[in-house]
């Protein structure tokens, strides 16, 4: 797979601030790639300097196999972005804005390819109304299509379901979806809604305090055979006691704040009941925790 | 560079508030030729009292149309560059505040040549601006009161120009006029690029021509050599100079202009201070962090 996006060593201060901190990954072309962190690690910052809008204090960013601040123009000319709002012209219509931003992107777009766009996020009926008339997920909507209007190879979308109502939710999650199946786009995306992410990511980079904490494929990520279980018994000190005595006892990978987890392959749930029970313990609960959330807070708590 | 360009004077012209400068100045200049129309030869009368010596020109014939228009700059260029800063001074911060120049940074187009187009767009509104008081103070006053010789009030005398060296000098003054407009966008402009809203821009404008001006207008004799020639405050009214015509035994000679060296020095200065400006936007423009 051809990487479209390759992030080396990117480091960014603000002031004495280290915004990202020796960030490096890859994303590959045709994919949903996930950019994870909580609200200021870094994400914002890290999409800022692909955008060009902030320079790195240090590292390089290829993308199209190109250095982006060389070949700023060439690179740019194929890559569509929302960045954090969609703020668009809210004196214009969604009609001229898109005309707009498509000029500026290079490129002359015809008035059928237009409302095409428009359609794409179902705007056409409101194509001649001015955004300032927009609800929050119309003009989410209208963002997109400014990002799509100019036929990008990749596109770059920071939290596009901010402010969007489930059923706006599941509109752009569609159509992220739609771009990479049937278009072949590359799509980076960064969102905090994880279980989103889970939905439509291939592969994913969790970012915290600007560092990478770890990036890989959603299936080595969240490995489903692979499962972390939360133990609940009516004694619990004596259940960890039995465990530690057993082979078991090298599966548990944590015991914070009353709870037992272990890390085991799914198929042994049935095994670690039955063990328990046989040694007289009250089983009240074994809960296989393995989303994206819970392992997004393994990664980040503080 | 030419698409970029109608894009931005159509942005500029798709928005109500561009049109306030327009409205002001066409209410200002219906004010003053209604005003003048109907009470012009006591305000004349009014000038000519303060003077010594007689004219040839008889009261009744200096309210014409030249002298509505002159008379109509006096009050107005001073004005101006409020209405000017309005729009240069929110090119780059408006969009900063919309949360549109990030988008715009992220297209692929330089940041040397996004800021240029903008600046070229305000010179545009600028120009218009200047376009339009001509022809509501030229040529309609013309239309409504007539031509004759045009008589210029100065400190304690005045100058008569014929009807026939008149026009030139107004095509002239317009066009200095519009190189000190263009200087003030381009200090609005350039206020614009450090700021991330309007409000900041314009009034700082305002705010520095209220200094300099004042500068300019006190009467104290340390100033006159080491601070007002260099402020473009004390260049900006030289669009006047155009109007102060060489005299021979009491009558003034056609075509001539008692100071053209010093009209052409305050150009000068002040298309310098515009390009300083300029430089100054563009340079702090290219390695501005987008944040907003």
């Amino acid at each position: 797979m051809t990487a479209i996006i390759q992030v080396k060593n990117l480091t960014r201060y603000f002031n004495e601030i280290k915004a990202v901190d020796d960030l490096s990954f890859t994303v590959g072309s045709g994919q949903v790639y996930g950019f994870l962190g909580q609200n200021g690690a870094g994400k914002s910052t890290t999409i800022r300097m692909l955008l060009t809008l902030v320079k790195p204090s240090s590292g390089d960013i290829e993308i199209f196999g190109m250095d982006l601040f060389r070949h700023r123009k060439e690179i740019l000319r194929q890559v569509g972005a929302i960045i954090e709002r969609p703020d668009l012209y809210k004196f214009l219509t969604a009609w001229e804005n898109l005309k707009i931003f498509a000029a500026l992107s290079g490129v002359k777009v015809s008035n059928k390819k237009l409302m095409e766009q428009l359609s794409l996020v179902g705007l056409s009926e409101r194509a001649h109304s001015k955004v300032k008339t927009y609800s929050q997920g119309m003009k989410q909507r209208l963002g997109i299509a400014v990002a799509l209007v100019h036929d990008p190879q990749l596109i770059i979308l920071d939290e596009p379901m901010n402010g969007l109502d489930p059923q706006g939710i599941a509109d752009v999650r569609n159509l992220i979806l739609h771009l990479r199946n049937d278009f072949g786009k590359t799509v980076f995306v960064s969102s905090h809604l994880l279980n989103e992410m889970e939905l439509i990511a291939d592969s994913m980079l969790i970012i915290d305090k600007g560092r990478k904490v770890v990036e890989g494929s959603k299936e080595s990520l969240l490995n489903p055979e692979r499962v972390q279980v939360e133990l609940v018994t009516d004694d619990k000190e004596t259940a960890l006691e039995l465990l530690r005595l057993t082979d078991w006892g090298e599966h548990i990978v944590q015991n914070k704040n009353g709870q037992v987890l272990l890390e085991i392959n799914k198929s042994l749930i049935p095994e670690l009941n039955r063990t328990l029970v046989a040694k007289g313990i009250n089983v009240i609960s074994l809960r296989p925790k393995h989303s994206l959330e819970d392992y997004f807070l393994s990664l980040t708590a503080h | 560079m030419l698409r970029l360009l109608q894009l931005e004077i159509y942005k500029i012209f798709k928005r109500p508030r561009t049109y306030i400068s327009f409205a002001v100045i066409t209410l200002i200049i219906l004010l003053i030729q209604i005003g003048l129309k109907f009470g012009g030869k006591e305000y004349v009368g009014m000038i000519m009292s303060g003077m010594s010596g007689t004219f040839e020109i008889p009261p009744g014939d200096i309210l014409n149309g030249y002298f509505i228009c002159f008379f109509c700059l006096t009050m107005l260029l001073i004005h101006v560059p409020i209405l000017v800063a309005l729009i240069a001074g929110d090119m780059v911060s408006g969009e900063a505040n919309m949360g549109t120049l990030r988008i715009l940074v992220s297209k692929p187009v330089s940041r040397t040549r996004l800021l240029l187009v903008k600046f070229t767009a305000s010179v545009f509104y600028t120009l218009l601006l200047l376009l339009w008081m001509a022809l509501l103070s030229l040529i309609v006053s013309m239309l409504v009161f007539g031509t004759n010789s045009l008589f210029v009030p100065r400190e304690l005398e005045a100058n008569i120009i014929s009807e026939s060296d008149v026009l030139w000098r107004y095509f002239a003054a317009f066009g200095f006029a519009a190189v000190a407009m263009i200087m003030v966008a381009a200090m609005a402009f350039m206020f614009s690029v450090f700021a991330d809203n309007s409000i900041g821009p314009i009034v700082g404008t305002v705010c520095v021509i209220i200094v300099f001006t004042i500068l300019t207008q006190m009467q104290i004799p340390f100033y006159d050599e080491t601070i007002k020639p260099y402020l473009f405050t004390t260049h900006m009214l030289g669009w006047k100079g155009f109007f102060y015509v060489k005299g021979i035994e009491g009558t003034t000679v056609d075509g001539s202009v008692e100071n053209i060296s010093s009209i052409v020095k305050s150009a000068l200065i002040l298309v310098g201070y515009a390009a300083l400006f300029l430089l100054i936007a563009v340079w702090y423009f290219r390695k501005k962090n987008i944040l907003t």
